[in-house]
């Protein structure tokens, strides 16, 4: 159902493209899709990688209080890649995320994009906030809250810009939402509108902060699969902050884990299971259970070595 | 039956319209049997005077006098008001450079003014729309900068990823988040100009509701005074109810978000 009408808006939306200005040309990502797929991923050897999204030696410190928040961190990430980031509370996976949106700078190191260091928010990068009540704003019916993102970014008449954000809920499944405000949605919903109002900017990368941290878990799930869906349809690049270990071994194909603060990188692996994933299937395939098993190692050590260096 | 009784007087407000009946009764009998004193008109004859008063137009007049001047004096303050407040709330530096002076001169009772203004502005009209202006301004003022000021970093961060100019966050986000506070000090500064056009009007004036009032009682006219001042009770509640209905509308998710919690 989902799948014809994502295929229905691709087919429709693809020659409108030039609607949108600045758009960014839209790969249809068959191709790109089979590549992830059906090769084996890539060794952990970070010169192979075609590095899109490059992470160096990035440092944050609280002016108040002059600690780290995270020291040294480097990573890349490629294009399309799903990567997901963990950690226990307080190691600074969000205040990376906001570092990479633009919305926060760093004290030392840089995090480009194609080369070009990111300085305040960029065109092709868009951020879905765990706090869907708060980023979705509740004086806008779903329809208004998606065209913000574009109405004052294109000179295409009103009804196109309406046009192409219908389509852009209908493939969140919202399509008989437009005009509803976001209380009268359930928790989950109102997520799927931050999601739709997200891709109506045609974005090359998402980056996502907990998005589905506060929802309750059948929603949870549904959304999970939901974004594993947009991303092979879109070629869509993400980066995912999660405490949730889990929930970052179902989606992703990379698990960056940090450690407590100040955070470094503790573990990074590379999650070579299928896609489509399957919430059944695939969390209990051995792979997964092994990764499970090493990670949550990893995080528990974390979290006393945390504990007791507190005061 | 017992029961019945119950649900109505907790379902409804009729039990409350009745008391305002039994009150007005109350009065009427008493001036008509005991307290038979020309400074306690029986209700009857108040509302005589009043419908004469209306009927020659008396009474439309000044209601028209006080609403003009009130809504000249509050129509500048909300416009001033939201203007600096929105100024404030957003742009650190001058909430710092400007909070403490509203401090300082926020405490100042309207009346306050009067003298000052007699001396700058005179006696006339613009001294009344002044006064009204000063006093309806800082309510306005501080809900408008702290609605701002508590605005969720998240929402700030939002319009940032969007790409909104100030401008348009101005418009999208600080404006419509702030509202329901703004309409917070709308209403209370809506009270407020009504009672600085009055005493405007009592101190110097020659038309207005409060002139009215004042002259009838001066003129031992005092079925008028009554009649003026339950005027006043009228048209102080009409301004309010339309204000509710108006807010209602405006900010109705709101009420709806906030409700669910």
């Amino acid at each position: 159902m989902l799948l014809a009408h994502t295929v229905a808006w691709l087919r429709v939306a693809v020659p409108d493209k030039s609607d949108i200005k600045s758009d960014p040309p839209r790969r249809i990502r068959q191709s790109a899709a089979a590549h992830v797929l059906n090769q084996p991923l890539p060794s952990a050897s970070p010169s192979k990688r075609s590095e899109f999204l490059v992470v160096e030696a990035l440092e944050k410190r609280f002016s108040s209080h002059g600690r780290a928040a995270f020291t040294d961190i480097s990573f890349s990430v490629e294009k399309g890649e799903f990567v997901a980031l963990i950690g226990p509370s307080g190691c600074g996976k969000s205040t990376l995320l906001h570092i990479m949106a633009g919305l926060s700078q760093p004290t030392a190191g840089m995090i480009k994009v194609k080369d070009e260091p990111i300085r305040a928010p960029r065109d092709d990068m868009m951020f879905v906030f765990q706090q869907y009540t708060k980023s979705i704003f509740p004086w806008k019916t779903v329809l208004e809250n998606v065209l913000l993102g574009v109405k004052y970014r294109s000179t295409a008449p009103r009804a196109a810009l309406e046009k192409m954000c219908r389509e852009h809920l209908e493939m969140v499944g919202l399509g008989r939402y437009p005009d509803y405000y976001p209380y009268q949605l359930s928790g989950g919903m109102q997520q799927r509108v931050a999601i739709a109002r997200a891709l109506a900017r045609r974005p090359n990368i998402l980056l996502m902060d907990e998005p589905f941290s506060a929802l309750d878990a059948m929603m949870r799930v549904e959304l999970q699969d939901l974004l594993l869906q947009l991303w092979r349809d879109l070629g869509l690049t993400i980066l995912f902050v999660t405490h949730d270990l889990d929930e970052a071994l179902y989606l992703a194909q990379r698990v960056i884990m940090l450690s407590a603060s100040p955070g470094r990188i503790a573990d990074a692996v590379e999650v070579p299971l299928a896609y489509p994933r399957r919430q059944i299937e695939t969390r209990s395939d051995p792979i997964y259970l092994d990764l499970r098993k090493r990670l949550y190692r990893t995080m528990e050590a974390e979290v006393m070595a945390g504990r007791s260096e507190a005061p | 039956m017992k029961d019945k009784l119950y649900a109505v007087l907790h379902d409804s407000r009729v039990s409350g319209v009745m008391l305002i009946a039994l009150i007005l009764g109350a009065w009427q009998l008493s001036a008509m049997y005991t307290i038979q004193s020309p400074t306690w008109p029986p209700v009857t004859r108040i509302f005589e005077a009043w419908f004469e008063n209306v009927a020659d137009g008396t009474l439309p007049n000044h209601i028209v006098a006080t609403f003009w001047r009130q809504m000249l004096g509050y129509g500048l303050a909300v416009v001033l008001g939201i203007g600096f407040g929105l100024a404030m709330g957003y742009f650190r530096v001058l909430y710092n450079l400007f909070e403490p002076l509203v401090e300082v001169l926020r405490p100042i009772p309207g009346p306050a003014y009067l003298p000052v203004l007699v001396l700058f502005v005179g006696i006339g009209h613009e001294m009344k729309v002044v006064l009204i202006l000063l006093a309806s301004f800082f309510p306005v003022l501080l809900n408008t900068y702290s609605g701002v000021r508590s605005i969720d970093r998240i929402q700030f961060d939002t319009a940032r990823t969007l790409g909104l100019t100030t401008l348009q966050t101005f418009r999208e986000l600080v404006l419509p988040a702030a509202s329901p506070q703004i309409l917070t000090g709308m209403r209370i500064s809506l009270a407020i100009s009504l009672i600085l056009a009055i005493l405007g009007e009592m101190i110097v004036s020659n038309d207005g509701l409060g002139y009215f009032t004042l002259l009838a009682q001066r003129t031992f006219k005092v079925p008028e005074m009554y009649a003026g001042i339950f005027t006043l009770a009228l048209f102080g509640y009409v301004l309010n109810r339309i204000f509710l209905l108006a807010e209602a509308r405006l900010i109705r998710w709101h009420h709806e978000s906030s409700g669910r919690h």
